[in-house]
């Protein structure tokens, strides 16, 4: 058999798993540690017909993506923390007006420049909470190279079927690692394209939500003659302005609840070792792999402690945690930040469960040691 | 095909407050459009905020209506995505030269084959009559109460700086001329700009003792010298005036041009 393992890069995983899912626009702007994505695009995207620009700031290459959407091709932003901040309101417009893109946020450590080669884990709540208003987002979160291809084609998936943004979050280690790996068993991989109108122009409603709360919108430059407007501002199911409290609650609803409603098809996470563990290590990204490693080697000691990992971190996937959570005298939140995730997992934890916080924000990786410490430490108790 | 069937009913009445001029450039973009015999199934307009940049939506187009400023950022997507595509942007004076100002100039060294049109009215409306990057000196605005101490922006040497291939003004007064050099801007090859001097009697026009909008489309008329004209006069007798027509008409490649040659170029070597 031929050998089909690569040695990849996250950053250019990502980049092959846009392509795989039918990606064909990208407008980025350059930052450390997400420019590689811009950079394996340009020139990976015109060999499939596909175009990417560099556009000349963060807000202007997330206003080309969603403009390349709405005319029904699939695009693709990349960036990080700072540049992130930038993209927000044009965020919250594709969420707002349904237009499905991916932005990819390789997260470093900040405020501000913070450093730019250095790995944290500071953007978990600004993904989701960041944005003016009840914003709804899809937040993916891999922890290896192999899953970054997967999670990339999914993100498209998810963007398309339910017509909004998506945001593939990565760190600066995940993004930046290499790993040996091998992409054949996706060839065939499912596909997800965005639904067209099933009715004639003349009935057409763009925001008209099907049974499942999706909207059909039919892409700008059709031969059929679907004309409507695209715009930011509270619609209803005709998609002009209207600012009546029934036309805001509704459409407040329609973008929020469909991500609600289908939240089970949308949650992802990874459980290690949970059967029957009663101490349950909660981590995501490059920390999560430290966390696999800890939570084995506690195993081989005759220790029961599992791993949740969130691979879908917003929505929030509370039921799974409070699931795996159920029987845990304790719940450890090794994190790369001074504390994010560990608000939602007290949110989602039975009031008797010790929630311990372990933040770690110098720029080092968190170490399997230092969650193994805290993990005895527990044990012992 | 009537100018009417491109206009929307059911949006009607309209949003502008009485004696605005935006309806004038709609109607001068409308009666262009038709004579070059376009095809809306493969026409985007793209617009922004404020009152210019709500305008179209009136319109029976697709229309997409952006976030503050990004409008030409948005039709860059658009364009590059679907390069068939016939894009319109309509913007206020925050849209294209404040908030916007880099997409535009970016979008003129691109030589993005776009129309841009900017409503220049020398006031934020929307927002209540604060001042513009295009405010004249001394103009009263809810945040120049005293008196607008900044120098304004000349929306048509910019776009000429920066790289557009075609660059007009018109105005609200003389709409012949308005709806003729759209009309070049929409059959130009390349990166089109057009500035529209426009009146805001609400806004703009109370506060600078010109509530009569007759008044503030004199003012426009008075303002207003033919760029043939403008050749012959002084520097002193062009103090204040804006000349209109069309400064720059020329031959460049354009972006997408350009991108279909380097994807010929990577698919070949393939």
């Amino acid at each position: 058999m031929a050998n089909t393992r690569k040695l990849i890069q996250g950053n250019k995983a990502c980049t092959m798993g846009a392509i795989k899912a039918g990606a064909r626009f990208c407008a980025s702007y350059p930052i450390t540690p997400a420019s590689e994505i811009g950079e394996y695009l340009s020139e990976d995207l015109p060999k499939v017909g596909g175009k990417f620009i560099q556009m000349e700031d963060e807000i202007a290459s997330m206003g080309a993506v969603i403009g390349a959407s709405v005319m029904g091709v699939k695009a693709i932003t990349a960036t990080s923390g700072a540049g992130f901040d930038l993209k927000q309101e044009n965020i919250a417009y594709a969420a707002m007006t349904e237009i499905p893109v991916v932005i990819v946020d390789v997260q470093r450590s900040g405020p501000s420049t913070g450093g730019a080669t250095v790995c944290a884990q500071g953007d978990l709540m600004q993904v989701k909470y960041g944005r003016s208003g009840d914003c709804p987002m899809i937040v993916l979160y891999p922890n290896s190279v192999k899953e970054i291809y997967k999670t990339t084609i999914r993100a498209f998936n998810l963007a398309e079927k339910y017509m909004s943004p998506v945001i593939l979050l990565m760190d600066e280690t995940i993004g930046h690692m290499r790993e040996n790996i091998d992409l054949s068993e996706y060839e065939n991989v499912e596909i997800i394209n965005r639904k067209l109108p099933d009715v004639p122009p003349e009935e057409y409603k763009p925001y008209e939500p099907d049974a499942e709360g999706i909207v059909h919108l039919m892409p700008f430059g059709n031969k059929e003659g679907y004309r409507y407007v695209i715009q930011g501002m509270h619609h209803g199911a005709d998609g002009m302005p209207n600012l009546s409290p029934a036309t805001l609650q509704c459409s407040l609803d329609r973008i929020n609840g469909k991500l609600d409603r289908h939240k089970e098809d949308i949650w992802e996470w990874e459980a290690v070792d949970l059967d029957d563990a009663d101490i349950v290590v909660v981590a995501v990204g490059c920390v999560s792999r430290s966390a696999t490693e800890a939570v084995h080697a506690m195993r081989k000691q005759g220790i029961k402690a599992g791993l949740f990992r969130p691979i879908t971190l917003w929505p929030f996937p509370d039921e799974p945690l409070m699931k795996a959570t159920e029987h845990a005298k304790a719940v450890i939140v090794p994190e790369m930040n001074m504390g994010q995730l560990v608000h939602k997992v007290k949110e989602y934890t039975r009031d008797c469960t010790q929630v311990i916080p372990l933040n770690v924000y110098d720029g080092t990786v968190i170490m399997p040691e230092q969650i193994e410490k805290v993990i005895k430490e527990v044990s012992e108790k | 095909m009537s100018v009417h069937d491109y206009i929307k009913e059911s949006a009607f009445p309209l949003f502008t407050c009485p004696g605005c001029t935006d309806g004038v450039v709609l109607n001068a973009f409308l009666r262009a459009y038709e004579k070059l015999g376009y095809d809306r199934s493969n026409t985007v307009l793209c617009c922004a905020i404020g009152c210019a940049g709500r305008t179209p939506t009136l319109l029976d187009f697709n229309v997409l209506r952006v976030t503050h400023g990004r409008a030409i950022a948005f039709a860059t997507g658009v364009k590059l995505a679907k390069p068939d595509t016939k894009v319109i942007v309509f913007m206020g004076d925050g849209d294209s030269l404040a908030i916007g100002g880099n997409h535009f100039i970016h979008a003129c060294r691109r030589n993005l084959d776009i129309t841009a049109i900017t409503f220049r009215n020398e006031i934020y409306g929307m927002t209540g009559g604060q001042y513009a990057p295009t405010t004249p000196a001394g103009g009263i605005a809810t945040t120049s109460p005293y008196g607008m101490i900044e120098p304004s922006f000349d929306g048509c040497k910019l776009a000429i700086g920066s790289g557009a291939t075609y660059v007009a003004r018109g105005d609200v007064y003389n709409v012949n001329n308005l709806e003729k050099v759209i009309k070049g801007a929409m059959e130009h090859k390349g990166f089109s700009f057009v500035e529209v001097l426009t009146t805001c009697p609400t806004q703009f026009g109370r506060r600078n003792k010109m509530a009569d909008p007759v008044k503030m489309i004199n003012r426009i008329k008075d303002m207003t010298v033919p760029i043939e004209k403008a050749k012959t006069m002084s520097e002193d007798e062009l103090a204040g005036k804006f000349p209109t027509g069309v400064f720059l008409d020329k031959e460049g490649i354009d972006l997408n041009t350009r991108y279909e040659e380097l994807l010929a170029r990577v698919q070949e070597q393939a």
